[in-house]
């Protein structure tokens, strides 16, 4: 008779198991729960439009944004943003991060500096990005560039830093000289976790893309939420905010993708 | 004729001023040819950083460590080493790890593959050749990392605690496997090791280090007759052997205890 008890118990222990079908169908149900008390709360009245639009109302605005191109074309000046300003930022980040993760002495000389820098707020850099590099595509790299660099940075020294000594150590002993060791197994080894960092870091460029559109743009996701803020458009504004959401789902699944085509050797999976 | 590695009067501290520490204090040591030598010693006594320092992965303060006469100047391919952590590389293949130092040792890419499969053979791995580390055992892993240490040829091989990451009965077979590849190709071992059965199934010769300062206390040279076999394990010779080693190093452990 207790048997029914202790099953649903099951489900609430530590570690325990709900096996994909489970765990996709209690992701989709939260989800789905949240859209539908949106939608009896506006239905029911209690919030006027203006503050909260019904879901129906941001999903029909959006489509037709969508239908007369402005979405689109939105979401392509800020992608285009996001992959410049990331890819500047990544492509710099990596190599000072091997290096500083390999180097006490280049340690010493970037690493206390960038921490210095990382704790400047980024949002604090717009009026002075502004002021240095106007308010066109370079002012929005400057800002994702501000934002990426000196984390990944950090993030990626730490990822260099894990290689197991013993792997150095095996290097040396078969004779490799430090750039063949650096090239050979510190950077292959090191790299699912600076894979990972980018993932992670991209995350942040959507963030900061935004912010730099809202200051000052005449382009972009986030311009098109300062315009609607003025005209009182706030289902524009949501259906804008939700659709960052699911470009920053794609983007990191993508990443993931991507992860376990390259690494597919790794223990990550098989552990 | 010279010994394959000469080491005189060598000494290692670490740390400065206060916290200055002793680690290895006049060591003399020699390895004839073809000797397969155990270091043993309770924990701390310094038998993994001398087995370093001979690797040339770690610096000396002071005396001499030769190679076939001529004086170490740092790691280099005639010396093999086999490191306790499995350090195949984790996104190259069993054979590509192999074929890996053989690259580094400058053979020619032609010739990488075939001598990569033989030293696989040789350690019984040879159907795992495309096998990826993650999808190999610890066992298997270390089998690997020996078939790669030998396969460039090098002078002597350095091993250090190889098989203490491994379970009781994957550890009696890789000693097993060990041996008998040394018994038929034979090579200069310094074996570093906590396992008395290990060393003394293996070993023409057991080097016990005592602690703080590290240096070496005794050896044993070990008469068993080879080939060995593990059904030794149980004769009175080898029972009498382990104790006594066993006995010199707890009085060191006593030793370190009571300071």
């Amino acid at each position: 008779m207790t048997a029914p008890i202790r099953r649903r118990r099951r489900l609430f222990r530590i570690g325990a198991r709900i096996g994909r079908a489970g765990f996709i169908a209690i992701a989709a149900s939260v989800f789905l729960i949240l859209v539908a008390a949106w939608a009896a709360a506006t239905g029911a009245g209690f919030i006027g439009p203006l503050f909260l639009p019904s879901p129906a109302a941001v999903w029909l605005r959006m489509v037709s944004l969508a239908a007369n191109g402005t979405l689109w074309q939105d979401a392509g000046v800020s992608l285009y943003r996001i992959l410049v300003g990331f890819l500047l930022a990544s492509v710099m980040a990596i190599p000072i991060g091997v290096v500083i993760g390999s180097y006490r002495l280049w340690e010493a000389a970037i690493e206390p500096l960038t921490d210095f820098i990382r704790y400047m707020p980024v949002v604090a850099f717009v009026p002075l990005t502004i002021l240095w590099s106007g308010t066109g595509d370079a002012q929005k790299f400057l800002i994702i560039w501000i934002g990426t660099f000196f984390q990944q940075v950090l993030l990626i020294q730490d990822n260099v830093k894990r290689v197991p000594a013993d792997f150095i150590g095996l290097g040396r002993t078969l004779g490799l000289r430090d750039g063949k060791i650096l090239v050979k197994i510190v950077v292959p080894c090191a790299l699912p976790g600076i894979w990972d960092t980018l993932r992670i870091s991209l995350g942040w460029a959507w963030t900061w893309v935004v912010v730099a559109e809202l200051v000052a743009a005449t382009s972009g996701l986030g311009y098109r939420i300062t315009v609607s803020q003025r005209y009182f458009q706030t289902d524009t504004i949501i259906g804008y905010i939700l659709f960052l959401g699911v470009l920053g789902l794609i983007t990191d699944q993508a990443m993931k993708a991507a992860e376990r085509l390259l690494f597919r050797y790794g223990a990550r999976q098989n552990a | 004729m010279t010994a394959k590695l000469q080491i005189t009067a060598l000494s290692k501290t670490f740390g400065t001023g206060a916290r200055r520490v002793e680690a290895l204090h006049e060591i003399d040591l020699s390895l004839a040819d073809n000797e397969f030598v155990s270091l043993v010693g309770t924990s701390g006594c310094g038998k993994s950083t001398l087995l370093s320092i001979v690797a040339g992965l770690q610096e000396f303060d002071r005396g001499e460590l030769l190679v076939d006469g001529a004086p170490v100047m740092g790691p280099g391919l005639d010396r093999g080493v086999v490191f306790q952590t499995y350090t195949l590389l984790p996104w190259l293949t069993a054979r590509q790890n192999v074929e890996f130092a053989l690259k580094a040792a400058g053979l020619k890419r032609a010739q990488c593959r075939e001598v990569a499969m033989e030293h696989l053979e040789l350690v019984k791995l040879a159907k795992f050749a495309d096998a990826y580390p993650s999808q190999l055992s610890g066992g298997m892993q270390q089998r690997v990392a020996i078939a790669r240490a030998l396969s460039y040829r090098p002078k002597m091989l350095l091993m250090d605690e190889p098989f203490g990451a491994l379970d009781a009965l994957t550890r009696h077979q890789m000693q097993e496997l060990l041996t008998r590849i040394w018994e038929e190709h034979r090579l200069t071992v310094l074996f570093v090791t906590h396992d008395v059965e290990e060393a003394v199934y293996m070993s023409d010769r057991i080097v016990v280090m005592s602690i703080a300062p590290g240096r070496i206390k005794t050896t044993f040279h070990v008469g068993l007759a080879r080939p060995r076999h593990q059904d030794m394990f149980s004769t009175r010779e080898f029972i009498d052997l382990q104790r006594e080693v066993i006995r010199t190093i707890r009085e060191e452990t006593m030793k370190a205890q009571a300071a």
